[in-house]
């Protein structure tokens, strides 16, 4: 059973010559095929390519190359640009685009050897907390296909969570990785804005947006986003420090960690999910950590913060897709204008429009300083708190989500409700803070999630917080029925 | 604070957006109430923050030679265009 394998024993059996590349690949297409009507997780297959890219990493297998991901399959979020392979980034607006380059970190990957199985199903233009926006219909969650698998990144999620493959891409721009990873139940990671470059992936709020990754375990986890990190000097916001190697560091012992508990997190908390999280912080009391008692007083401000800072630079983002360089073209337009408002009106779905509405409003005249700048101070307070936080914490430890997974369609009627799935993950895309969801286990048979904030630049420390917990836990292995 | 049609409009004329009488009463509704729930700053003291645009602190926009780095790819990257003509993209006729 190659998809129950971890990365590491994918490539140890690699680095054996007990199986190849090609094998790997054709079993992973093999339940794409077969699974993936169900979940509608992968709405690109390029089975031809990804052959290809297999026997090319076979060949360097031959030749003595190792590495942790040559010949490992993955999905890319339909997010990020590759080169000859329709992007579409869950929207008509993009239905037809083929990508004319590869995305740095599509390149990077390619590099390191990962095959390329597909693309994955997303909310359009990555706006949405359940993959219900998609322009290619939902995604389902595979423990149970009347639930949404959350979103963003909701196919990336359900694709590694029915073990389609051992690990794929997404982005994070409110909490796209973290609550879909909590929703179906694996481990994902939104690394420090900057880490990861962003150059080749559709933009959405360029101050927040930020590239991760979904595996089974931190430890798969750790050895994708060591290949895709790195300073890119196409992305101007990319940062400048050297990757650390993030797999040397799971096994560190947790002793005397400092581990900060919010209490604004766990007020109105469910009384199950907080039973989760303190069995979670029980184990890592058990590991030898701490806990401290931290504050952020200004949190409960921050989807409000998001939902005026987003939808701005979502605005202006967006205005590039005016029909005529690339994208959809309504038919006979009458003039430029009419061109450009039909286009725009069909080719972007209810939601992106709202999106791009609200944004227009707040930056435009007469209300930029009651919104968006008043919503600018309000995220450095927010930052400010991380930082006294950490100032006494190693990284701070709530939950992902406030429910595990949704009915399809529950939600859709009401935007504020919506967002508000979003209260607990924000707060790290605002202040640019790496973190991460790992499952802690289960409110009626459907996976929650655990996170883990770190500050800038402590991929390291979340991957190993998370490596333990797993070498403690078993919640990670848990997979749905009928999948693994 | 309550949008009125007018106003939803006017924002989707600024934003280049076609929105049908249908649509509209949905967006006059649903943007009222993200304005009126993004209207819970208002009341967060402030005075004297300043404003964050970017997370990272210190980060400074680098510079760059003034060099040619990419070759000419206006082939490949008008492939995706809905009209194009010798090299040009079209659009409707501007100026009669």
């Amino acid at each position: 059973m190659l998809h129950t394998l971890s990365i590491g024993e994918l490539a140890a059996k690699l680095a054996g010559r007990e199986i190849s590349s090609v094998e790997i690949t054709r079993h992973f297409l093999a339940r794409i095929e077969r699974l993936n009507g169900r979940l509608n997780a992968v709405i690109t297959l390029t089975a031809e390519q990804a052959l290809a890219a297999a026997a090319q990493a076979d060949r360097r297998l031959a030749a003595g190359e190792r590495g942790k991901l040559l010949g490992i399959p993955l999905i890319h979020k339909d997010i990020f640009c590759t080169d000859g392979v329709r992007t579409s980034c869950g929207s008509r607006m993009l239905d037809n685009f083929v990508a004319p380059y590869d995305a740095t970190v599509v390149e990077r990957l390619k590099a390191a050897g990962a095959v390329m199985l597909g693309k994955a199903n997303m909310d359009e233009f990555a706006m949405g907390s359940s993959n219900e926006t998609s322009y290619y219909g939902p995604v389902k969650n595979p423990w149970d296909e009347t639930k949404v698998p959350g979103g963003s990144s909701g196919g990336s999620a359900a694709a590694v969570a029915a073990r389609l493959a051992p690990f794929s891409t997404g982005t994070d721009t409110g909490g796209s990785i973290r609550q879909p990873a909590a929703l179906t139940g694996v481990t994902g990671i939104k690394p420090t804005y900057g880490r990861v470059s962003r150059y080749g992936m559709i933009a959405f709020a360029s101050s927040l947006d930020q590239a991760g990754v979904f595996a089974v375990s931190a430890a798969d986890a750790a050895a994708a986003l060591e290949a895709m990190s790195g300073f890119d000097p196409r992305d101007s916001t990319s940062v400048d420090t050297p990757v650390p190697d993030y797999s040397a560091g799971l096994d560190a012992p947790l002793k005397g960690l400092k581990i900060g508990l919010l209490r604004e997190f766990f007020e109105g908390l469910e009384a199950r999910n907080q039973a989760l999280i303190e069995a979670a912080l029980a184990v890592y009391t058990g590991l030898g950590a701490e806990t401290v008692e931290v504050s952020l007083p200004h949190l409960p401000l921050s989807v409000p913060t998001y939902y005026v800072v987003a939808p701005a630079e979502c605005s202006s983002n967006l205005s590039r897709f005016d029909g005529v360089r690339f994208g959809y073209r309504c038919d006979s337009p009458r003039d430029l204008t009419d061109l450009y408002e039909r286009s725009r009106g069909e080719g972007f779905g209810a939601e992106v429009k709202r999106r791009i509405m609200t944004g227009t409003y707040v930056l435009s005249a007469g209300y930029f300083d009651a919104y968006y700048l008043k919503a600018q101070k309000v995220r450095r307070l927010i930052t400010d708190d991380f930082k006294a936080a950490f100032a006494r914490a190693d990284l701070v430890l709530c939950p992902t989500t406030p429910t595990p997974a949704f009915g399809i369609g529950a939600k859709v009627d009401d935007p504020v409700t919506m967002y508000l799935n979003d209260i607990y993950t924000i707060g790290a895309n605002l202040a640019g803070l790496p973190a991460m969801s790992l499952p802690c286990g289960f409110i009626d048979g459907l996976p929650m999630g655990l996170q883990l904030i770190g500050p800038h630049f402590a991929e390291q420390r979340l991957l190993n917080a998370a490596h333990q917990y797993q070498q403690a836990t078993d919640w990670h292995r848990h997979g749905p029925h009928g999948f693994v | 604070m309550t949008l009125k049609r007018q106003d939803v409009e006017k924002i989707a004329h600024l934003a280049r957006l076609s929105i049908s009488d249908t649509e509209m009463p949905a967006y006059v509704s649903s943007l009222s109430r993200i304005v009126e729930f993004v209207d819970a700053l208002s009341r967060a003291p402030t005075e004297g923050v300043e404003p964050m645009a970017h997370p990272l602190d210190g980060q400074r926009q680098r510079l760059r030679p003034d060099a040619v780095t990419e070759a000419d790819h206006h082939d490949k990257y008008q492939r995706n265009a809905p009209s194009v003509q010798a090299g040009l993209y079209l659009v409707p006729r501007v100026i009669e």
